[in-house]
């Protein structure tokens, strides 16, 4: 038998703090998969707010922990298809002028991935044993789209779970309005966008809302609930690792 | 045209209550996204053709001065005239002087967004001439004296009631009770009031989508075909050009306008594509007697070999514009200067600076749909974000979202210290608001919660949870 390899799970700042859940099925959906798992502890953002804030040297500097703590593993595996972006396709330009962490940048780029496309495109995972029994549409974030192709993955995975139906809505492939600070920065812009985006997750007739980020999951759940909408809204992790816990928020949460 | 880009989030929430706009705006989609889709679909060549255009686009960009002074010569050598000018100043100096010489009183335009960001038709009017915009869309905002809200659909951001309302209030010789109910009825009433216009018109001003520099020609595409009689029947054609609009053969011109209408419309090909070369020739049956071409520098050969060259690849097919969620939710006038969406938020800070537009940059999600679908593969996040850079270097944000932004760095550069933060964070937000499951207000992020709840956290930070975990198995 080979050895399995050694996988570090990116928490990703938001997972941490709102939703330990999605971590913990990360962990399960990895050592299904055969991945020996471990959390770097030296861990806390990918440095996107400084980065897309204009704030090039705190994105370096956190880039440097990031480089550190996750050094010596066969993989990096992160629940965000933004968070890895941000390592995969962003840390080797953000050193542009130096030369010795660009090259760091790049080989930590190459082995980083996003969580289902992971499990799908490296682990070969063909199928879960989950079961969710409910009706379905997924959100295809912008970064793990765009950034990392991330688009088949989540839909082949998410066919094999027992009880659930996926129903796409219109413009699953449009921005949320999250964009991080933009959120609050041009709240009214990102409220209109996110109306349009839950005016099409009601459309599709789905009771569960899916997708592979928490800030947009935040900013979706967050605009459902201000309109009185019960649609359940999840990371995708959580249904294909068949954990249960409150959706987000719903009631019950904090406990 | 004076900017107003600094009230940008005033202009944008107006544009959010306006319900004509909003109206409006849902026909981007339809009307463009979608054709573009299916378009590009249609042609299996889509990413080779992007790759070729770039190439030719580099090499352009990268000969300038050699490409323009041949495009000038062949211009000459066809009898007509090249007038370089620094800034819009000197270009509408230019044109005035033209007129002026050759008597005019009417001026008919094709539609032209150099002339927008000369301010032309205010700066002819001022001087005793009457400029008729002759597309459509830049008749009706012209009527309505607003500035155009997209670049190829200048009036966009209006429903039919509008513009029927204007037709009315400006029409007023024509009988009061006509129907005007639909766009063919529009658009012939507009026909009938132009015609006249054309044939009196002196001088004939239109822009160009490409200057080609072997046979010093100069090429505008249009469905309306206004730009012909606009540029064919006046003593004078005046075309206005930005200096990057150059391609060194009309071979280049052919590639990158099969990129151009599909990327713009949907379209195979615009309904025309017009090549002008020089004046009206002895053998020729018709054809204006002069020939000029204002070529505006306007800050342009200044983004030459920095951060923003590859801007100046742009071909102005605005498909950033009509993928864009922020532009579709508050439409081109909130920008508050001439180019609006992605690639205004790119240009627009580089010609009227960042002090002015330092909010166009910072109003993106940063989905990364414009890069996408931009036939001239520019990196539009990528320069928005270093707009972003430079502004933060200047210490332009304001100081409240700096010091967060500061107190955050601290504790992320920190992780051994941030796990702690972290975890109390959780506790505590997750006390508050677990018994909800959700916030109906949180201080620092009134911008969120106005409009949308916020998810109450679980109650404790993944890592915690993690390392007790990790102990237990240890001790078992």
């Amino acid at each position: 038998m080979t050895e399995k390899p050694r996988v570090a799970l990116f928490v990703t700042c938001l997972v941490d703090l709102f939703r330990p859940t999605v971590g913990f099925a990360a962990v399960k959906l990895l050592e299904d998969a055969g991945c020996a798992v471990e959390v770097p502890r030296l861990q806390s953002c990918c440095g996107q707010p400084a980065y897309n804030s204009g704030d090039r040297k705190s994105a370096q500097a956190i880039a440097r922990t990031v480089i550190a703590a996750f050094a010596g593993f066969d993989y990096v595996v992160a629940p965000s298809g933004s968070c890895a972006g941000m390592i995969k396709v962003h840390y080797p330009a953000l050193f542009a002028d130096d030369r010795a962490s660009a090259d760091q940048a790049r080989e930590l780029a190459d082995r980083t991935y996003e969580l289902i496309s992971f499990l799908v495109d490296v682990m070969k995972v063909e199928r879960v044993t989950a079961r969710y029994d409910g009706v379905a549409t997924y959100h295809d974030s912008c970064s793990g789209l765009r950034e990392l192709g991330v688009k088949s993955q989540p839909r082949q995975l998410l066919a094999s779970v027992a009880g659930l139906t996926l129903k796409e809505m219109r413009d699953c492939e449009v921005c949320c309005g999250f964009g991080g600070t933009f959120a609050i920065k041009y709240g009214d812009i990102s409220d209109k966008i996110v109306e349009e985006k839950t005016g099409n997750i009601r459309a599709s007739g789905a009771d569960t809302l899916l997708a592979g980020d928490m800030g947009c999951l935040l900013n979706m759940a967050g605009k459902l609930e201000r309109a009185g909408d019960r649609t359940k809204v999840r990371h995708v992790a959580e249904v294909l690792a068949g954990v249960a816990a409150p959706a987000l928020g719903e009631p019950g949460n904090g406990e | 045209m004076k900017p107003t880009s600094r009230a940008f989030k005033a202009n944008a929430r107006h544009a959010l209550g306006d319900p004509n706009l909003q109206r409006a705006m849902v026909n981007l989609r339809t009307g463009f996204a979608e054709r573009r889709a299916h378009a590009v679909a249609q042609l299996p060549e889509w990413e080779e053709l992007r790759e070729q255009a770039v190439a030719i686009k580099k090499d352009t960009l990268a000969h300038l001065d050699f490409y323009l002074e041949a495009f000038e010569r062949n211009v000459i050598a066809n009898d007509g005239q090249v007038h370089w000018c620094r800034d819009a100043a000197e270009a509408n100096e230019t044109v005035l002087a033209i007129c002026r010489r050759l008597g005019a009183k009417t001026v008919t335009k094709g539609k032209s967004m150099i002339g927008e960001e000369m301010g032309v038709n205010d700066y002819l009017e001022a001087n005793g001439i009457t400029p008729v915009e002759t597309d459509l869309g830049e008749y009706i905002i012209q009527i309505r004296h607003e500035p155009p809200s997209h670049i190829i659909a200048p009036a966009v951001h209006l429903v039919k009631e509008q513009i029927a309302q204007s037709f009315r209030e400006t029409h007023r010789d024509l009988d009061a009770t006509r129907p005007l109910n639909d766009s063919r009825q529009m658009c012939d009433e507009a026909r009938a009031v132009l015609r006249p216009r054309f044939l009196a018109a002196d001088v004939g001003i239109t822009g160009a989508n490409f200057l080609v520099a072997e046979t010093g020609s100069s090429i505008i595409v249009t469905n309306e075909g206004n730009g012909d009689l606009t540029q064919t029947l006046p003593k004078a054609h005046i075309v206005l050009a930005s200096l990057e609009k150059v391609v060194p053969t009309l071979e280049d011109a052919a590639t990158i306008l099969r990129l151009l209408a599909r990327s713009a419309t949907g379209q195979e090909f615009s309904s025309y594509t017009t090549v002008s070369t020089g004046p009206r020739r002895r053998d020729d049956a018709d054809g204006p007697g002069e020939y000029h071409v204002v070529l505006l520098d306007n800050g342009r050969s200044a983004l030459l070999g920095g951060e923003f060259e590859d801007m100046l690849r742009c071909i102005r097919c605005a498909a950033c514009l009509n993928h864009c969620p922020v532009y579709r939710a508050i439409g081109g006038q909130s920008y508050g200067w001439v180019y609006p969406g992605p690639m205004g938020s790119v240009l627009t800070p580089s010609l009227i600076g960042i002090e002015q537009a330092g909010n166009l940059p910072n109003a993106s999600t940063f989905c990364g749909q414009c890069e996408s679908v931009c036939p001239m593969k520019i990196p539009l996040p990528k320069m928005m974000r270093h707009w972003r850079e430079c502004e933060f270097q200047r210490h332009l944000p304001p100081p409240a979202y700096r010091l967060g932004l500061a107190v955050w760095g601290f504790f992320a550069r920190r992780p051994a210290l941030y796990r702690r933060i972290a975890d109390v964070g959780a506790r505590v937000l997750g006390y508050v608001g677990g018994g909800r499951g959700r916030f109906r207000a949180l201080p620092v992020a009134t911008g969120w919660t106005r409009t949308r709840d916020m998810p109450s956290p679980e109650g404790r930070s993944f890592m915690s949870l993690w390392a007790e975990r990790q102990a237990q198995r240890k001790s078992r």
